[in-house]
């Protein structure tokens, strides 16, 4: 667990060694339960864990501890997620296994983390790989979990399910399955509702999914007030050309962010006439991506902390896109044609420091600009 | 705001970091650019709240005023930039603030033009003034050598100073361009006569108004007689023995090829293009300016670069393609600022109605919404950002709901300013949210004052009794209060919960209020309000009360606290008894004697007569 000082550096201030077996994941509880975290193992167990303030002591030595709460045990497969509800559902997690069993358990206590209660088993049939619960907390909306699976046989079965609570039957039912992913999902995510009537989903699968789940009427039929939905695929991509393994919304929902075996980050942005776009590309260190061909990338203040602009300077394509390297200045040459990657030679380096005599500004193109900052690609957002 | 943490892989092997913090929007850490958000942000709120009632020509004047507003703020943007990057020594600094030096010289360049064509939509006359104004202002890369020139001993024998008349010339300086002349006539007896013949030819030179002291066909009249006097003089030859009055006087009739040849003194093709209206059609009309712009574009470029982001930029403002505008702009610079700020206004101008643009408001909203997320990741200036949310009517409110929950809450301070923000907004979810997270932080610190504050804010009852219980255990434990100040002030808060009530007893008996803490107490017993638990302590504390010279406890409570004394000892096991300590006796021995005592006393003052 890292932790950001007042002055913004981010230290380890935890680490541990807990499961007898890897561990897939980790998610934080919402802060109004305290510090709390959740773990799942290849052990075929879940934890979950707070933070405990100790001593002055290690505080100043910047240490925190963290204690296990409580084991959830059920699995007897490997537990390949672990997802806490949204808060308005109160203190409450969901597991996923191997063996196709999504569990949801419920701390009815919320000051007392050691007590959970097993509320829910969901058989999947098919082995899971990721959950994820829909943010929503309108009314119009019952609680809704997303369930990713990984199962390789051949076949042609959905990979996504969609179970909703019945208030009914006090029970999770299947309400959908995406028929049309039938690839190994690895990961799965609903975006943060903006008070909109349908639900947003990304998949990452063997390319990078966007559905639109829209609720129909309630049918009120034998299965009592389960929710149909209209689907719609709204976007696609294949830019990682391998598999894609995870997706994560921004706050908002308006942009998507997913990692692939091509060992890049890539994010997603719609923009305001809803058509979905690559707004960037990054290599693991956060660098971005050099390569001018791919459209939409932009560049250079993304550089690691540490960077220096010069260094992020380099790895922009995008400048080059926009701004051709500068040859020698001639008339007519605007300003943009002195922006450029490289620190530019000396000729526009000595008019640089004859303008700086001027009172008035000089017109942009003599400035002797090596590149704005932090361009935006084309057709960004608009 | 866009921050995001990687996972990834350094180079440099299994040490290296694993996790890298990415972010987003860099602009808004330059300290320099925050007077440039700071007071844009005032600019903007002064327009949403401006006079919509005014109409016509005094709306158009105000927003032409808020036009210039932004603009001059992006000028002292400029100025503090400028200062930066001369006054620095590190050249990577100087670097990046000479770019935006640039940068803003641009937003500015292409800001004013969007004012004349769309904000101020200045017609055929006015306009041509209006973009004279404009190059002028923004081509200023010949000043040196104008001043040097006319600080030179002898101007008329300085070498550029041809340079400098064509610079006037060309820039429609008349005035200058005459003076200059001037000088070199009393210097060049021989060409005294072309020279008053050109400076005759200048001076008369017909120009549009501003005012209503000629219609557009009287001026194109008069130019028209002007041209061809130009005209003839040129083909008399008056001018062939001086090349530069000859090339002057092809100027004067608009002759391109004589224009073009003073590339070097115009520099970009728009400074061409407003040159060659000047003197060939200056009476243009707005929707007429886009033939001349891409015609002037392709002669100046002439084949050896492509236009570049700033040239499709005003070439979309001179085709009126607004849209494109703001497009292009959304390309080439580098946040949202510009562009929510400029489609907010063309918006406010009723330029961008749905009639006009498929999009509409709905893109003015959708910049603003970026703009504003991007301010959220800054530590103060995610304040600005409050107020623009405001005023995005469609998704304003959720996408603040949703920024403020994840405002680093590091004190008190900023908590208190983002709880206050919510609750002038009633969001009221995200006040309960915020209290109960700073109420859990308290509490995890062991900070119980702060977290009962909190979870009371929080409206929070069985949070705040769980604190309250907490507290009061501490009490029994140690004997007092360990953040008494915290409590101060329950007020109506102290019915959240029975514990708050207990708490405000011992409020107002350290403000020796005993009468109020005398009946508080009383109801908190007879009630069952304080659990039994605490009865013992409760009673304990009654002790002083029932030691005051003033007799507080009437005959009707002291018989009431004496048969919960009883209640309380007879509850009690004789084995208990037994094994209770001689304090735990001594204490009951004292109370029952107290309230003996009491009692006798005020059995004698309410069986005594007033006055006797």
């Amino acid at each position: 667990v890292w932790d950001k000082s007042e002055n913004g550096d981010w230290h380890c201030t935890a680490s541990w060694k807990t499961h007898s077996g890897s561990v897939w994941r980790v998610t934080w509880a919402h802060p109004e339960f305290g510090q709390v975290l959740a773990s799942c193992s290849f052990d075929r167990t879940a934890a979950v864990w707070e933070e405990i303030v100790g001593e002055s002591n290690d505080k100043l030595r910047g240490q925190s501890h963290w204690v296990k709460r409580t084991t959830l045990v059920d699995s007897r497969t490997s537990v390949t997620d672990v997802k806490f509800a949204p808060k308005h559902m109160g203190l409450m997690l969901a597991t996923c296994s191997a063996d196709g069993v999504v569990r949801i358990y419920e701390a009815p206590d919320v000051m007392n983390l050691s007590q959970w209660s097993l509320q829910h088993e969901i058989s999947c049939k098919l082995s899971c790989s990721c959950i994820s619960w829909n943010p929503s907390s309108s009314r119009a909306h019952s609680p809704m979990i997303a369930v990713g699976s990984d199962d390789n046989s051949p076949n042609i079965l959905a990979k996504v399910q969609i179970y909703e609570y019945n208030e009914n039957t006090r029970k999770y039912a299947k309400a959908e399955a995406l028929m049309t992913v039938t690839d190994p999902v690895h990961d799965i995510a609903f975006a943060p509702n903006l008070g909109r009537s349908f639900h947003i989903l990304a998949v990452a699968t063997k390319d990078v999914r966007i559905f639109t789940l829209k609720p129909l009427r309630k049918e009120l039929s034998s299965s009592g007030g389960l929710t149909k939905f209209e689907i719609h695929i709204v976007a696609q991509f294949d830019n990682h050309n391998s598999q894609v393994w995870r997706v994560s919304w921004n706050i908002t929902g308006t942009v998507l962010a997913s990692s692939g075996d091509d060992g890049c980050v890539r994010l997603w942005k719609a923009n305001y006439m809803d058509n979905w776009k690559c707004t960037g590309i990054l290599k693991g260190n956060g660098s971005p991506v050099n390569g001018s061909s791919q459209q939409g990338i932009f560049n250079a203040s993304l550089g690691s902390a540490n960077t220096s602009l010069q260094n992020s300077l380099n790895g922009s394509s995008a400048s080059r896109y926009f701004f051709p390297p500068l040859d020698s200045p001639r008339a007519g040459s605007r300003w943009s044609s002195h922006a450029q990657l490289l620190p530019p030679p000396p000729l526009i380096e000595h008019s640089c420091d004859a303008d700086t005599a001027n009172l008035q500004y000089p017109h942009p193109r003599r400035r002797c600009v090596s590149r704005p900052l932090n361009l935006l690609p084309e057709n960004e957002g608009v | 705001a866009l921050m995001g943490c990687v996972a990834g892989t350094g180079e440099g092997g299994p040490s290296s970091p694993r996790v890298f913090v990415v972010r987003r929007d860099q602009d808004i850490y330059i300290q320099t650019l925050r007077k440039l958000f700071n007071e844009s942000h005032g600019i903007f709120i002064g327009l949403q709240r401006s006079e919509e009632e005014l109409a016509g020509k005094s709306r158009k004047a105000q927003l032409v005023q808020v036009s210039k507003n932004y603009r001059s703020v992006i000028r002292a943007c400029m100025e503090d930039m400028h200062q930066a990057a001369i006054s620095t020594r590190d050249p990577a600094l100087h670097s990046q603030y000479s770019t935006q030096v640039s940068i803003l010289s641009a937003m500015e360049l292409i800001w004013n033009l969007c004012e004349i064509l769309f904000v101020e939509a200045a017609a055929a006359g006015p306009l041509l003034l209006r973009l004279l104004d404009w190059v002028r202002l923004h081509v200023c890369d010949v000043d040196n050598m104008v001043r040097e020139v006319l600080s030179s001993e002898n101007p008329s024998k300085h070498e550029l100073f041809w340079n400098v008349v064509d610079v006037f010339v060309l820039q429609g300086r008349m005035d200058e361009a005459r003076h200059l002349l001037s000088k070199e006539a009393s210097a060049n007896p021989t060409s005294v006569n072309m020279y008053r013949i050109l400076d005759d030819l200048m001076k008369k030179m017909p120009v549009p108004s501003l005012g209503n002291t000629q219609t557009l066909t009287e001026m194109e009249l008069k130019w028209q007689h002007w041209h061809e006097e130009c005209q003839r003089y040129l083909q008399d030859g008056t001018f062939a023995s001086n090349s530069h009055m000859e090339s002057i006087c092809k100027i004067l009739l608009g002759d391109e090829d004589a224009i073009l040849e003073k590339k070097e003194l115009m520099t970009t093709w728009y400074h061409f293009l407003v040159t060659r209206l000047l003197y060939s059609h200056p009476t243009v009309k707005p929707m007429e300016l886009r033939f001349y712009a891409q015609a002037c574009m392709d002669l100046f470029l002439g084949g050896e670069s492509s236009p570049e982001p700033l040239d499709t930029i005003l070439m979309a403002a001179f085709e009126f393609e607004m849209h494109q505008v703001i497009k292009e702009c959304s390309i080439a610079l580098s946040n949202w600022w510009f562009v929510a700020h400029l489609t907010d206004l063309l918006d406010h101008c009723k330029l961008l109605q749905s009639h006009n643009l498929y999009f509409g408001s709905n893109m003015r909203e959708f910049l603003l919404l970026e703009y504003a997320s991007g301010l959220f990741s800054h530590h103060s200036l995610w304040q600005l950002g409050v107020d623009y949310f405001d005023h995005c009517p469609e998704y304003g409110r959720v996408y603040l709901e949703l920024h403020i929950e994840r405002i680093p809450l590091n004190t008190e301070q900023k908590a208190l300013k983002v709880l206050r923000i919510c609750e002038q907004r009633q969001m009221h979810e995200q006040v309960r949210s915020i209290c109960k997270i700073m109420a859990m932080k308290a509490l995890r610190n062991n900070r119980l004052g702060s977290a009962l504050s909190w979870s009371i804010r929080a409206k929070d009852a069985a949070f705040a009794t769980l604190i309250s219980d907490r507290f009061l255990k501490d009490y029994c434990e140690r004997g007092c209060f360990s953040d008494l100040d915290l409590i101060d002030n329950l007020g109506p808060s102290m019915l959240l919960s029975d514990r708050l009530t207990f708490l405000e007893f011992h409020r107002l008996y350290g403000e020796k209020r005993f009468s109020e803490a005398a009946r508080l107490l009383l109801m908190l017993m007879t009630a069952h309000i304080a659990p039994c638990s605490f009865w013992m302590t409760l009673l304990t504390d009654a002790l002083p009360l029932l030691e005051q010279k003033e007799v507080i406890f009437s005959a009707e409570q002291t018989y009431e606290l004496m048969r919960c004394l009883e209640d309380l000892t007879a509850g009690k096991s004789d084995k208990q008894r037994f094994q209770d300590d001689d304090v735990e006796s001594m204490k009951v021995e004292m109370l029952r004697l107290a309230l003996a005592r009491n009692l006798a006393r005020v059995i004698v003052k309410e069986g005594t007569l007033e006055g006797s």
